[in-house]
């Protein structure tokens, strides 16, 4: 058995208008655990896709257990032993965990009855090996995120594996199931399994990989050891320079009832208890939780995308009324949602469409016409502005980058003129270079007066950037942290459910 | 070596290769040959094909189904159906002429009152399909038996005729003694969907709603509102070739229409719209139905039975989606 188990050789890929990959070669060991780093658009995923037979590469070889292969589709590749855990996962939500894992190789009886009993005691043997505790019997569609993951894992090992890829699997976690998952992935390795992760997180990559290979641009720059490299040195890799000070400096904001911008009070509804807060001008106000603590239904339920039971709400101590996302829109609150994919984006629109989708009013001529134009003027300035990367605005949103589809969606609302932006999860899967940018942009958009609510499950990050925290735990504000006040652990602390014993 | 020759004559040929793919990733290319193929057949077929008569007899036979794909188009765009245009078409048009003979009105008057229930009809089924959330599938199936029932309530089920004379005007007469007045609305209608689609916000909301409807509605845009809107358009051009047809057979007919709602969407799909919503162009629609009237009209004059031109169509429709399918796949 040679020590190589899986090398690319001078893969090219191109895509309408773009080549995703150039020229890219390197090896995998056989048993290890290797990184895929780089930022968004660097040509991770891309090349993920052509491993496990989603593409197929213009050119260049795929070499796998000394062998030149090319895989027909992704069920060539796992046959073959490859299989690759997405990011946002492949499972059909109203079968349960058994169906799921054994979907397309279904065990049967005589060759025809599906053989249930088998089925299920193959299922809990996996989970077993994976030390998960889940009832494979309960439909998939009820089960957590990271327990969904664990049954997409458990459907990846159900056919002998040999190489199993992770994208992006931390994502959708929380600091419990992330530390199962990294049990779980020493385990694979222990069984002599070879794991490809990408991951945006560096701390990750230390915690657990052997070995790492950066791309940047659709290029390869390097492969290393971990052992090898500094984090500062993996960043150099990714952006092509150092990184220094990620978060801009903050700006004094006065936190006193003459500078509300927005007064909340009783926001409820079935998944948020009584939620009353407070948005002075020109300040960022982190909400901090773990996933589930109703941060996300708390701003649906303000703009008014979701209905409430009871919700009063002021701006400039003016009680308005606002029931749906038009509506906020009208009194300049605007949320930049979680999803870019299935709440941002037409996805299947060019970039200038997207951008000037809420904004279509300023846009039409004394014939009530579109003025293409000026949209096109709009549109380019956001462009460069923001430092979109993208052929021409015409190109469909779906071909970009997740760090340009984000600055697409920022675009959108940057040319309303809105004085409450809120964002969920700005920088959810987007590399360090176009996070700082983003952060770049919101503290400058303060700086213009406008106020901004964060959501973020990235503690730094509220850290960094907010100059008040609230922190959500079930559906409640659990405490306001400001200043010197937020800390990583006091953020935690009641973010887990701690309470305040004074 | 081999390398380097090869990386220097790549970037030229894949970007020829690539011009030439995406000509053909619109499905309307594929609508368009189709047709220029077609007619290539059917003119060789048929010396009394490619005759300026026969092209305009064709022209007024499209015209009625050409301004109900109209509305489909629409409907199709946004990710709906509707398939309550032909019991519409012919409930507005008896209504039409029940109007004009029973009471004497104008005909002026008459056609607003069909428009109108047009309207009205349509804005309830894009009243349920946005507030009550049915899907379009069922409330318009709903609405089908609805509108078919209620003109054979007001009918009576038998046709209604004794219309006044100078009304055939609008299903029989000419405009400058050549282009036939269906026509000349159907061309109207295009355009006015082609200005709406093309360049009003309208138009790009209908294309953002079938693409991502929840994206539609964060960014501030009244969802419900341009949904219903999009029914009410269905309906009145239901209506617009409702009054058509009366007009053409001078008579009110209660039963006229049945399936005229798949030929709609028959015309709307082989057109290059696709049926999940948010792609396809009006100019596609036109093409749709523009084969379809080539296609029975050429096997009429090769002497081809109707049973057989029905599996020839159904044969047709398939082939083309399968094949604008397999290329447009990215």
């Amino acid at each position: 058995m040679s020590e190589t188990i899986l090398e690319v050789k001078n893969i090219r890929k191109e895509f309408p208008g773009v080549v995703a990959l150039n020229d890219v070669s390197f090896k995998i060991k056989r048993g290890e655990v290797h990184a895929l780093v780089g930022e968004n658009g660097a040509g991770k995923s891309t090349l993920m896709k052509l491993l496990s037979g989603v593409y197929t590469p213009t050119s260049g070889e795929i070499i796998y257990e000394g062998k030149k292969v090319e895989f027909n589709d992704p069920k060539d590749a796992q046959l073959k032993g490859i299989s690759i855990i997405h990011q946002e996962f492949s499972l059909i939500p109203h079968l349960n965990g058994i169906e799921n894992i054994f979907l397309g190789r279904e065990l049967k009886k005589w060759s025809t009855v599906l053989d249930k009993r088998l089925m299920k005691s193959k299922a809990i043997d996996l989970l077993d090996q994976l030390n998960a505790k889940i009832d494979p019997t309960h439909l998939v569609s009820r089960l957590s995120v990271a327990n969904q993951q664990f049954i997409e894992i458990a459907k990846a090992i159900s056919i002998e594996t040999k190489v199993l890829i992770f994208d992006e699997p931390t994502a959708s976690l929380t600091g419990k199931d992330i530390d199962k998952l990294f049990e779980l992935i020493a385990r694979l390795k222990a069984q002599g399994v070879t794991v490809i992760y990408i991951s945006h997180h560096l701390d990750e990559i230390s915690q657990i990989c052997d070995s790492l290979t950066c791309l940047r641009d659709g290029e390869w720059i390097d492969t290393k050891k971990v052992s090898e490299v500094t984090k500062q040195d993996i960043i150099k890799m990714m952006v092509g320079r150092e990184v220094i000070n990620a978060f801009p400096e903050k700006l004094k904001v006065q936190n006193s009832e003459e500078n509300w911008l927005l007064n909340v009070k009783k926001l409820s509804n079935n998944h948020i208890k009584n939620i009353s807060f407070h948005l002075n001008k020109g300040e960022i106000l982190g909400i901090a939780g773990v996933v589930g603590a109703g941060r996300t239904e708390t701003v649906r339920a303000l703009i008014g995308a979701d209905p409430t039971k009871e919700k009063e709400v002021y701006i400039n101590d003016k009680r308005v009324s606002i029931n749906s996302p038009t509506q906020a829109l009208e009194h300049g609150i605007s949320l930049i949602p979680e999803s870019r994919k299935t709440q941002g984006l037409v996805l299947g629109m060019t970039v200038a469409k997207n951008i000037t989708l809420p904004n279509l009013k300023v846009l039409q001529s004394k014939m009530r016409l579109i003025d293409r134009k000026k949209e096109l003027v709009i549109v380019n300035n956001s462009i460069k502005d923001l430092r979109i990367k993208t052929p021409s605005a015409n190109q469909q949103v779906k071909f970009l980058s997740g760090g340009n589809q984000q600055k697409v969606v920022l675009a959108k609302w940057l040319n309303t003129d809105c004085k409450v932006l809120i964002f969920d999860e700005p920088t959810r899967g987007i590399d360090i270079g176009a996070k700082e940018e983003i952060y770049k942009i919101m503290r400058d958009l303060t700086k213009k007066g406008i106020s901004i609510i964060m959501i973020s499950s990235e503690l730094p990050e509220i850290l960094g950037m907010s100059d008040r925290v609230l922190v959500m735990y079930k559906g409640e504000i659990k405490a306001e942290l400001a200043g010197e006040e937020a800390t990583q652990e006091k953020v935690m602390y009641y973010a887990t459910g701690g309470v305040d014993n004074e | 070596m081999n390398n380097l020759a090869d990386n220097q004559t790549r970037p030229k040929s894949s970007a020829m290769s690539l011009k030439f793919k995406n000509l053909f990733k619109n499905p309307e290319m594929f609508t368009l040959i189709g047709f220029i193929i077609l007619m290539a057949i059917m003119s060789f077929g048929s010396d009394q094909f490619l005759t300026a008569s026969n092209l305009t007899n064709v022209l007024r036979q499209v015209s009625i189904v050409g301004i109900l794909a109209v509305g489909m188009t629409f409907v199709i765009l946004i990710g709906g159906i509707d398939l309550s245009v032909g019991s519409v078409m012919a409930l507005t048009g008896t209504m039409m002429a029940g109007m004009m003979i029973n009471f004497s009105l104008p005909p002026i008057l008459a056609i607003l009152i069909g428009i109108a229930i047009g309207v009205l009809i349509g804005y309830i089924t894009g009243s349920l399909v946005a507030y009550a959330r049915i899907p379009a599938i069922i409330v318009t199936l709903a609405m089908m038996e609805i509108a078919r029932g209620a003109g054979l309530l007001y009918t009576g089920g038998y046709p209604l005729s004794g219309l006044p004379g100078n009304f055939s005007v609008i299903g029989r007469g000419y405009v400058f003694g050549i282009i036939p007045v269906p026509v000349l609305i159907m061309a109207v209608v295009f355009l006015i969907a082609y200005i709406i689609l093309n360049h009003l916000p309208f138009g790009r909301y209908i294309y953002a709603i079938g693409g991502n409807e929840e994206a539609v509605r964060l960014s501030g845009v009244k969802v419900k509102k341009y949904k219903i809107m999009v029914y009410v358009i269905s309906g009145i051009t239901a209506s617009i070739s409702g009054m058509i047809l009366v007009s053409r057979l001078m008579s009110g007919q209660p039963n006229a229409g049945e399936g005229y709602e798949l030929s709609a969407i028959a015309a709307v799909v082989l057109g290059g719209t696709s049926i999940a919503g948010g792609r396809g162009h009006i100019g596609g629609t036109l093409l749709g139905a523009l084969l379809m009237g080539v296609l029975s009209n050429g096997l009429n004059l090769m002497g081809v039975s109707s049973y057989v031109q029905m599996v020839l169509t159904g044969i047709i429709i398939i082939g083309a989606i399968y094949f604008s399918s397999k290329k447009t796949v990215d």
